[in-house]
Order: C-alpha cells, then sequence, then structure tokens
C-alpha cells in the first residue's frame, strides 16, 4: 500500500512534536519557569537565546519545549476520553435503538447546540483553573461527533450478516457489540480521533489565552501567547514561536488524519491501486 | 425420540390494527439425528418459522400461538439469557452467504475458538487448539495455516465449511441449515452436503434443511415439509413425496424440476412452471390458499381452508382432491 507524502509529513510532524515533549528536559537549554533574569528580559532571538527571551527573561525556546507537555498532554487524553464517551453512547445507542438512542440522540443534538468552548468556558468556570479542570473541560464537551459517528456505525453494522450470525451462536449483546461492530467502525472512528486532537489543542491554546487554562508561571502554548499579547508590536517573537508550534503540530494532526482517512478506508484504497 | 416438536405454530406479522399471520397451523416432528427439509418458494415462511425456533423473532414478526418444544420444554418460557445459552450450544445454524456471515476483521480460527470459550469457558489456548481440530473435520487443508487466514482470503466452500465447523463447534442437537449451498458453484454444493450429512450423523446432530430445491432436500432429508404460504400443504417420506406427490402444488414444484435425459433439459420443451404468483401475506386467498394457481380447483376450495388429511401410505396432505 503506497502512503501519501502528505500522510508521511503529517506523521513526522506529529512525531517530532511528540519527541519534544517527552525529551523535554533533556533538550531544553534552562528551566522553564525558574530561571528568569530580568537583565535580559525581551531579548530577541540570537545565538544564546534561540527564540528570544520574554519580560521576564525566561528563554522561550526552552518553554515552547516544556510546553510541549502540557498542550499534547491536554490533546491526547481529552481526546480519548472524548472518543470513549462518544464510542460507547454512540454505539450503545445505534445497537440497541428505542429510548436510549432518542435520549442518546437528544443529548448530542443538544451538545451540538452549545458551542463547544463556551459549555468548556463554563465547566473552567465552576472547576477552576488547572491541568485536571481542563483535562475535564475538553474531555466532556467534544463527544457529539464521534457519537453521530459510531451511531451510524453501529446502524448499519448491526444488519450485517456476521452480526445476525453471531446473534445465532448465542453471543451475548456485549460480546456483539466489542467482538463484531466495534472492531468494524474502529477505522473512521480513529480518523475523527485525529482530527479532533488537532481542535482539542487549539482549544486548550483559547482556554489557556482566556486565562483559564494551566495556571502561570507553568507554560503551555496557548498560555504563552496570551502572555504575549501585550507585547506582539514590540517583541513580535514572543508569540510567533509558540503560535508555529500549535500550528505545526494541528497542521501535522489534519495531514495524518487525512491519509489515515484515505488508507483505513478500502474504498479509496482500491481507487488508487 | 423426539428432539424438536414444533406444534400448531402461528407467526403474526403486525401491521396496522390487526395482526397478519405469516405462518399458521403449521406442526412438524423432529427426532434425534433425524434429517427434516422444509421446502417452498420464496415467502412461503420456511425461513421465519426456523427464526422462531432459534427465538430470535424480531418486530414486526411474533409467535402468534401454537408451541416450540425442544426435548419437551416450551422455548417461548425460556428467558433470554437461557435462551441465548442454548443457541450455539444445542441450536445451531448456517447461512446462504458465508460471505457476509464471518467477522472480515477476525481470524477464522479465532471465530470458532470464540465458541469454546463461550459455550464451555474453554482457555483460550485450549480454544484455539480445538478450533485446528475443528477444521480439520470439516476438511480445510492446512488447518493450522487456515485457522491464522481472514474471511478474504478464503473461497466460498471453504467460508462455507469454515461455518459449518462454527455451527457444530459444540456438537449441538439441532442444525438449522437456511440454504446453505444457495450461493456456491454446484460441485462445491454437493462436498458441502455430503460433509454435512457425514458430520452431523458421527454426532447425532438432527438437521433441519431449509431450501427451495426440492432435489437437494429429497437427496438430504428422510422426511419433507412443502410449505405454501405460510402453511404446511404436504408432509411425507422424500422416497414417497418423489414418486407419486399428493398435493397439486407438491405436484408442480416436482414437474417443474429438470430431469437429465428429460426432452426439457436438452432444450427441446420448456420446463414446466406453476401459474401465478406465491399471494403477498397481506391478502392470503380465502378457502385453500392455492387455489387460484390450483389446476383442480373446485368451488369448495374457494370457501373452504382444507383439513390435514392422513394419506393411506402414511403422511399428511392439505388438499380436497388430493392423490
Amino acid at each position: 500500500m503506497r502512503v501519501g507524502t502528505n500522510t508521511v509529513i503529517g506523521g513526522t510532524l506529529f512525531a517530532i512534536a511528540i519527541l519534544v515533549g517527552i525529551l523535554a528536559p533533556w533538550i531544553a537549554h534552562t528551566d522553564p519557569v525558574m530561571d528568569a533574569n530580568l537583565m535580559l528580559a525581551e531579548e530577541p532571538p540570537g545565538r544564546e537565546f534561540w527564540f528570544g527571551t520574554d519580560a521576564q527573561g525566561r528563554d522561550i525556546y526552552s518553554r515552547v519545549v516544556h510546553g510541549a507537555r502540557i498542550s499534547l498532554t491536554v490533546g491526547v487524553v481529552a481526546q480519548l476520553l472524548n472518543s470513549m464517551i462518544g464510542t460507547a453512547l454512540g454505539l450503545s445507542a445505534g445497537y440497541f435503538g428505542g429510548w436510549w438512542d432518542d435520549f442518546v440522540t437528544g443529548l448530542t443534538n443538544l451538545m451540538l447546540a452549545i458551542p463547544s468552548l463556551i459549555f468548556a468556558l463554563a465547566i473552567m468556570a465552576i472547576l477552576g483553573p488547572g491541568l485536571t479542570s481542563l483535562l475535564v473541560a475538553l474531555g466532556l464537551t467534544n463527544w457529539s461527533f464521534t457519537c453521530r459517528l459510531a451511531r451510524a456505525s453501529a446502524l448499519s453494522l448491526k444488519s450485517q450478516g456476521y452480526v445476525q450470525a453471531s446473534r445465532v451462536l448465542g453471543y451475548g449483546d456485549i460480546r456483539i457489540m466489542i467482538t463484531q461492530i466495534l472492531p468494524n467502525m474502529l477505522g473512521p472512528l480513529i480518523v475523527i480521533a485525529t482530527l479532533g486532537m488537532g481542535g482539542t489543542i487549539l482549544a486548550e491554546a483559547a482556554l489557556s489565552f482566556l486565562g483559564l487554562g494551566v495556571r502561570p508561571p507553568y507554560p503551555s502554548w496557548g498560555s504563552m501567547l496570551s502572555e504575549a499579547r501585550d507585547q506582539i508590536t514590540t517583541a513580535p517573537w514572543l508569540s510567533v514561536f509558540p503560535g508555529l508550534a500549535i500550528f505545526l503540530t494541528v497542521l501535522g494532526l489534519n495531514l495524518l488524519g487525512d491519509g489515515l482517512r484515505d488508507i483505513l478506508d478500502p474504498q479509496s484504497r482500491s481507487r488508487r491501486a | 425420540m423426539t428432539l424438536l416438536a414444533v406444534e400448531d405454530l402461528r407467526i403474526d406479522l403486525a401491521a396496522g390494527d390487526a395482526p397478519h399471520a405469516a405462518v399458521e397451523e403449521v406442526s412438524f416432528e423432529i427426532a434425534r439425528g433425524e434429517t427434516f427439509g422444509l421446502v417452498g418458494e420464496s415467502g412461503c415462511g420456511k425461513s421465519i418459522t426456523a427464526l422462531a425456533i432459534m427465538g430470535l423473532l424480531q418486530r414486526p414478526l411474533s409467535i402468534g400461538g401454537g408451541s416450540i418444544r425442544l426435548d419437551g420444554r416450551a422455548i417461548q418460557d425460556l428467558d433470554a439469557g437461557e435462551m441465548r445459552r442454548l443457541r450455539g450450544k444445542r441450536l445451531a445454524m448456517i447461512f446462504q452467504e458465508p460471505m457476509t456471515a464471518l467477522n472480515p476483521l477476525l481470524p477464522v480460527g479465532r471465530q470458532i475458538a470464540e465458541m469454546f470459550i463461550l459455550h464451555e469457558g474453554a482457555s483460550w489456548r485450549d480454544a484455539q487448539r480445538r478450533a485446528i481440530e475443528v477444521l480439520e473435520r470439516v476438511r480445510v487443508p492446512a488447518p493450522e495455516r487456515r485457522a491464522r487466514d481472514y474471511p478474504h482470503q478464503l473461497s466460498g466452500g471453504m467460508r462455507q465449511r469454515v461455518m459449518i465447523a462454527i455451527a457444530l463447534a459444540c456438537s449441538p442437537d439441532l442444525l438449522i441449515a437456511d440454504e446453505p449451498t444457495t450461493a456456491l458453484d454446484v460441485t462445491v454444493q454437493s462436498e458441502i452436503v455430503d460433509l454435512m450429512r457425514e458430520l452431523c450423523a458421527a454426532n447425532g446432530t438432527a438437521i433441519l434443511m431449509i431450501s427451495h430445491d426440492l432435489g437437494l432436500v429429497a437427496s438430504m432429508c428422510r422426511t419433507v415439509g412443502v410449505m405454501y404460504a405460510g402453511r404446511l400443504v404436504e408432509m411425507r417420506a422424500s422416497a414417497e413425496i418423489f414418486k407419486a406427490p399428493a398435493h397439486p402444488y407438491t405436484r408442480g414444484l416436482v414437474a417443474s424440476l429438470p430431469r437429465l435425459g428429460s426432452r426439457a433439459a436438452v432444450g427441446q420443451r420448456r420446463l414446466q412452471e406453476i401459474a401465478g404468483v406465491v399471494p403477498s401475506i397481506a391478502d392470503f386467498p380465502p378457502g385453500c390458499r392455492f387455489h387460484p394457481r390450483c389446476g383442480r380447483m373446485t368451488e369448495i376450495c374457494r370457501t373452504d381452508a382444507p383439513a390435514v388429511r392422513t394419506l393411506p401410505g402414511g403422511g399428511l396432505v392439505r388438499c380436497h382432491h388430493h392423490g
């Protein structure tokens, strides 16, 4: 099977972001929080400070590298939460039908009607800022698309011959859902999860930008952007580098998601062949 | 000894206010190890009778009356859990379409092994080993290697063998085969039929064979029931039914079979057909349901539904003018 160039680029970008996050303590030049030096405030990018320094004289390169940890953790964990909730609700709704299906469909429509960022804001306002509340806020608000997709797949898969056959062979409902239906709808769900991860990273950036994300002085890409707002004309490097990090990671995830869609969809596979 | 007794079964199709009877007054018995065939055109109710036996009728279909007894116990009275444990363990079923009845994402060995884990609580290793044994029994060559294959890597005949292996894995008491060979080549058909017959005979498994192929059923089954428009119209030993079909409908079916060496088979004469089509469930004709298509129809056929009569040589028929 041929993998498209875009998929390779996307995968590489995302892999680099993950690697940077994992290796942060070793590849960062200074401590992102403690090594403030007001004598070196707002230094432009140069040989010593690759990405320049911020208003407190902290090395922006080190902060972007460490920020990857928080941004990616939030992106991956919150999206996993979304995927699990959406899949469980959608799969059971499509499989069982009846009042449960009506309830889940109604709930999904409700979630789609409320802008998810506003909903996340409300949850953050209740729980207060911090990493855990970020995960909860973003992990509970973005499952509606996954849920719809899972429900539609379950509806079409449950009439498949092998699902009927497994019922005849004495499989229970849970076993049918897990062994027969779930594996067969995983392809599109993985694609949605990959694309959604980009969205979640952006949402984390937005919440942190609004001051409801990770508490300063700990760096996340969104909070760095937020802090850089006032100096955007005098010291643009403060906002350019965290912005670039978000841009490249989300671009990578979107390219990867698109590529996975082609790889996991047998029809587009045969079209290409 | 009677294994399965279907008595006066009625299956309702809910539509509007009053339910239509899709199947009614169907009674037959299958003894342990016996082979019983159910023949009829599409839509005559044979497949839903099978689903009723498996306890898998879904809305809008439901059992409207009569009883289905397995070893004397009415299966309608079992709760969902008991019924589920019965399926696959004591009652097994294979379908027409071996192409779609296997999960495309699981190796076939795993799908067989699942039966031992599910119904006998076998360990994963043990189940895997027994799956290979079962594959060997259905004469799949190189079973160790085939067990790791995915369904799309197997031919239609091989897939049907795998289906048989899954169905017979737990040595069920009754195997329901719903048109098991329709989707297969003629040469493969006879192999599959022989295999089913042989394995069931060895295990003492009774077979309920459902088909529109009278020839296949007659060669495989000891007793044949012919269904028309939701009713059994004739039930006899298969040797008899070919020699002297009693019901006009059965006679039509037998006459429409191509025979080797007959003029029709060499293309000099049209094959016999039964004029008309099967009536839809919503408007079964009054009286004898076959009367609009019957050559022997008289006035009584329009008004009175014929009762079941016993034929002199054994067997049952539902016709005013049989013989």
